[in-house]
């Protein structure tokens, strides 16, 4: 019914068109609201289904906790890459929805202080002679010195985990929990630099009466926690986006707004966040490590979610994890009433670099991780995700192109003589 | 590789590279007494960038208006042609350059990721990411420059002050520290357990070097017309001192994080129309002095002019930089490759901490590629557009800005150097700028009110840089609240100017004597800016 109210009757009619055949129903121009409303809609399936593969997850740890083997460590780790999945879509939301981006660093937060968590390798670096720090960890102590005062860690509550552990608040905070936190716990370090291999963690980690690294009841209360503020921080995020939630209402407050946070997080994940953070600076420093998931050598299928998010802003479809397809009234609606050449451009442009993800996914199942992949003198890996980075940062160029042709750009400014023309500066003669 | 406690403590100011100095001491020694005697002349007393047409022309368009009744051009575009026009939120101060070029701008970006990121305590996994402290006020550069705005004090007792710290500085105390300051090699000294600041935060397993108290006393103020501001006056102390007492000749200098925008531009004034405006010897009569900050590069020891910094301490982005990551996140650069950061040799635990260095990726904690990436970022961060320039109550306010005499410090305009290269070695998009930063970049005695007794380099307690004031009405677009003044004690813009004394007193007097409605229409034109 809600739906009826804002759309209005004509539009709610090709709508349901277009949701039936799977096809636009005819070139009718969606009103902005619409436009919005199916992004919300779309938020909400996504943070939906992130919030359902991550209860799966958590199950998966019961499994592993109530019978740690290889079987049950082995289906905990493929449940986290599943919970990942739905999750890399929805991070094209982050940028230009400030309640996500202030949301994001207790699930996402990265990289990890991993020897505040549990054991590290002691042949790290090497000061292996001044190692004592090392039993600095939490699983490991029961009382810890955070900042010089005695902290009591005897329970390591959820509550402890966010509150205690981390300031709360600021925004150094929330670097032990989150979605790598629970990775670090599943697999442990990756020692293999950048050669094949991701973290090697043991099963009986977690069994208390064939513990291996000690204190296996104490990390198995850690993983619990860890997973159980996961689970909460994303019903928390997905209720936001329901039709009356925060989120939801944010974005239908100004259509104009809303439209450039749509954009906004388009272009912020492709040139800055992807092709910059996360690629281009690992290039740059061939760190083994300076990668997303580097413990399950996941990163490339990161990559390729954000993309295809990206694309799904723009488009307006998404494939939720039970199968279900959903389509609507989207930018590339709007885009192709105004300028139908730049909508084929941005689709164009949007599919090149999901064709360059794949191939990047594809070289990551078949021939060798992300971490090998960027290894200095790795011609053909650093080639690879090079592609991948130009294909961001050329749709980057487009998107630009969007929010001009959508009036979306520059504020006019007012006021002086010199703002009839923004662009007057004072120039040399 | 691994600096341990056999590093000796760096003084504060001491050029980066101390493996050359003591073979090159003895001449830098009588090099620097000439340079000392002289050393405002040494500066060149004219721009010579310019051909003397375009010299006229300069002058002219940064000559100080007389017409308040519309806009001056090109004003609105207060950084020039890199002015950011995009549309006012919260993440206004965090926009590029508007003229970089894509390589440029992914440069920008790659350093943005840099200025974000949450450094953790070795070893990790992310072997380019550790290193953090041990001793540290922060983690990321972010935490304190939040969204590239400005810092603010604590707001609740205990908790890690973070985007406040305290500096530890005493004078000198023997005739070879007095020639050390003399010569420009020292600012201060430091504290002999620890070191140039207070970090209130360190890795797990390692104990903070205590806190910072923090109370207000409150001070009512009657204006003209009979309104009454509330100022609060701040008393700093320490508490939980881990490593036993402070010495007392320290003094404690609270210090918020300014903000990010226009540094770039900044460094691109030239050296001869700042000191333009030095004043020293007040041989005009204004009681207006502004003195310049003579400090020395990090890289080349050069004397140069300081203008980054509450005491104008630094010379240079990359060496404001290189300081920040040092002191406050205990991140190593080429730089200041000390990666123990501001642990002294009293704080054995903290020296025996393992460091982040991993030789593959270079001889410091932040791989080489990160300090030019973050200065650059830095050098780029734009400044946005004003908004309603033309507006007569905005026209109103800055008629008053410049009548209650504002003007005589916080410089309207200046026009940046021409041809010069950028950090990153091509033609600098700061290059020819039009810009109002509303600041000389001299240090001004402002008087007892605001001093903190403590002295660096040229600077007394009382000396403050004039900080530039463009942006300054985004604060709380940006940064959710309003702090201002060096510590933060402002709560708005009233209560800062009102913080005003010394030279500045006839200004701040000239301003508590306006009727309320000119009050307001300043302060709308601060918002403005």
């Amino acid at each position: 019914m809600k739906l009826k109210i804002n759309f209005g009757a004509a539009l709610a009619v090709a709508i349901t068109a277009t949701a039936a055949s799977g096809l636009p129903a005819f070139a009718a121009t969606p009103e902005p609201a619409a436009v919005l409303k199916h992004y919300t809609k779309l938020a909400h399936a996504k943070y939906q289904d992130a919030l359902t593969a991550a209860q799966s997850l958590d199950k998966a740890i019961d499994a592993l906790l109530a019978e740690p083997s290889d079987k049950t460590l082995k289906a905990a780790r493929a449940a986290w890459i599943k919970a990942r999945v739905p999750y890399a879509q929805t991070e094209v939301y982050r940028f230009g929805n400030p309640i996500v981006d202030d949301w994001e660093g207790q699930v996402n937060s990265w990289p990890l202080d991993e020897g505040l968590i549990d054991y590290v390798d002691a042949s790290y670096g090497t000061e292996s002679d001044e190692n004592a720090l090392y039993v600095a960890n939490v699983i490991a102590n029961k009382t810890i010195k955070i900042n010089g005062k005695d902290v009591d860690a005897s329970h390591l509550t959820p509550e402890f985990l966010s509150g205690t552990l981390h300031k709360a608040g600021g925004v150094e905070a929330n670097v032990a929990t989150g979605y790598h936190a629970v990775e670090f716990l599943l697999w442990g370090q990756d020692l293999h630099g950048t050669g094949p291999g991701a973290g090697e963690r043991p099963a009986t980690d977690y069994d208390p009466k064939n513990c291996t690294h000690d204190n296996c009841d104490r990390r198995a209360e850690y993983l619990k926690s860890a997973s159980t503020l996961l689970v909460a921080n994303l019903k928390d995020m997905a209720d936001k986006w329901a039709p009356e939630g925060e989120a939801t209402k944010h974005v239908e407050a100004d259509p104009k707004a809303g439209l450039t946070a749509i954009l906004t997080g388009m272009g912020s994940l492709s040139y800055g966040e992807v092709a910059g953070e996360r690629m281009k600076l690992g290039l740059l420093l061939h760190d083994p490590e300076e990668e997303q998931d580097c413990f399950s050598d996941n990163t490339y299928n990161e990559h390729n979610g954000d993309a295809i998010g990206i694309a799904s802003a723009y488009n307006g479809n998404y494939t939720r994890i039970d199968g279900t397809r959903m389509n609507g009234p989207s930018l590339h609606d709007l885009v192709k009433a105004k300028d139908p050449a730049l909508d084929k451009e941005m689709e164009g442009k949007l599919d090149t670099t999901l064709d360059a993800m794949k191939a990047l996914v594809h070289r990551g199942e078949t021939v060798e991780k992300y971490d090998q992949m960027i290894a200095e003198g790795n011609k053909e890996g650093n080639a690879t995700i090079q592609k991948a980075i130009d294909g961001l940062l050329d749709q980057t160029k487009s998107i630009q192109r969007v929010i001009a042709a959508l009036d979306l750009g520059a504020i006019k400014l007012e006021g002086s003589d010199s703002l009839d023309n923004p662009n007057s500066v004072f120039k040399k003669k | 590789m691994r600096k341990g406690a056999a590093t000796p403590l760096p003084m504060t100011g001491l050029p980066a590279n101390r493996t050359l100095l003591p073979a090159i001491a003895a001449g830098f020694l009588i090099f620097s007494i000439t340079l000392a005697a002289a050393d405002i002349l040494s500066f060149p007393s004219s721009r010579t960038d310019l051909s003397p047409e375009e010299l006229k022309r300069v002058h002219d368009v940064v000559s100080p208006t007389g017409n308040f009744l519309k806009a001056e051009p090109y004003e609105a575009m207060q950084g020039g042609a890199l002015t950011a026009i995009d549309k006012v939120n919260r993440d206004i101060f965090s926009k590029p350059s508007a003229s970089l070029n894509q390589e440029q701008g992914q440069d920008f970006h790659l350093g943005n990721a840099l200025f974000r990121k949450l450094w953790v305590s070795a070893p990790s996994s992310t072997q380019a990411s550790d290193g953090l402290g041990p001793l540290f006020n922060a983690r990321s550069c972010q935490s304190c420059h939040i969204r590239d705005g400005r810092g603010h004090p604590p707001e609740e007792a205990g908790a890690a002050a973070t985007s406040m710290v305290l500096r530890l500085a005493r004078t000198a105390a023997t005739p070879e520290e007095e020639q050390a300051v003399r010569d420009f090699h020292a600012l201060n000294f430091p504290d002999s357990t620890y070191g140039v600041q207070l970090q209130d935060l360190a890795v797990p397993g390692l104990a903070a070097e205590g806190k910072i108290t923090l109370s207000y006393s409150e001070e009512a103020v009657t204006l003209a017309g009979g309104e009454t501001v509330i100022l609060r006056k701040p008393q700093y102390g320490v508490s939980d001192l881990a490593y036993g007492p402070i010495d007392a000749s320290i003094t404690l200098s609270a210090r918020i994080a300014p903000p990010m925008i226009g540094v770039g531009l900044i460094e691109a004034i030239p050296d001869a129309d700042i000191l333009a405006n030095a004043d020293p010897d007040d041989k005009k009569g204004t009681g207006i002095r502004g003195r310049p900050a003579i400090v020395r590069d990090h890289r080349t020891g050069q004397l140069t002019l300081g203008r980054f910094g509450w005491k104008a301490q630094n010379a240079t982005v990359r060496d404001q930089v290189a300081d920040a990551f040092s002191i406050d996140i205990g991140i190593s650069t080429p730089d200041r490759p000390n990666s123990h950061g501001d642990c002294t040799p009293k704080e054995t635990r903290c020296l025996s901490v393992p460091t982040g260095v991993q030789k593959r990726l270079g001889d410091t904690e932040a791989p080489d590629a990160v300090l030019p990436l973050v200065t650059f970022y830095s050098e780029n961060l734009a400044v946005p557009a004003r908004r309603g320039t033309g507006s007569s109550d905005v026209l109103h306010g800055k008629e008053m800005f410049y009548r209650s005499g504002c003007v005589a410090c916080h410089t309207p305009k200046f026009v940046t150097r021409d041809g010069i290269k950028g950090s990153d070695g091509k033609d600098s998009p700061q290059a020819f700028q039009l810009i109002w930063p509303y600041s000389d970049f001299l240090l001004h005695d402002m008087g007892e009110g605001l001093s903190d007794g403590q002295q660096v380099g040229v600077a007394s307690g009382r000396d403050w840089r004039t900080p530039p004031l463009w942006g300054i009405g985004l604060t709380q677009t940006v940064s959710g609240q309003q702090a201002y003044l060096h510590d933060g004690r402002g709560r708005t813009l009233t209560e800062a100017i009102l913080w005003h004394g010394g030279e500045a007193e006839k200004a701040r007097n000239a301003f508590a004597d306006l009727s309320k409605e000119d009050r307001q229409a300043l302060i709308n034109f601060l918002e403005s800016l």
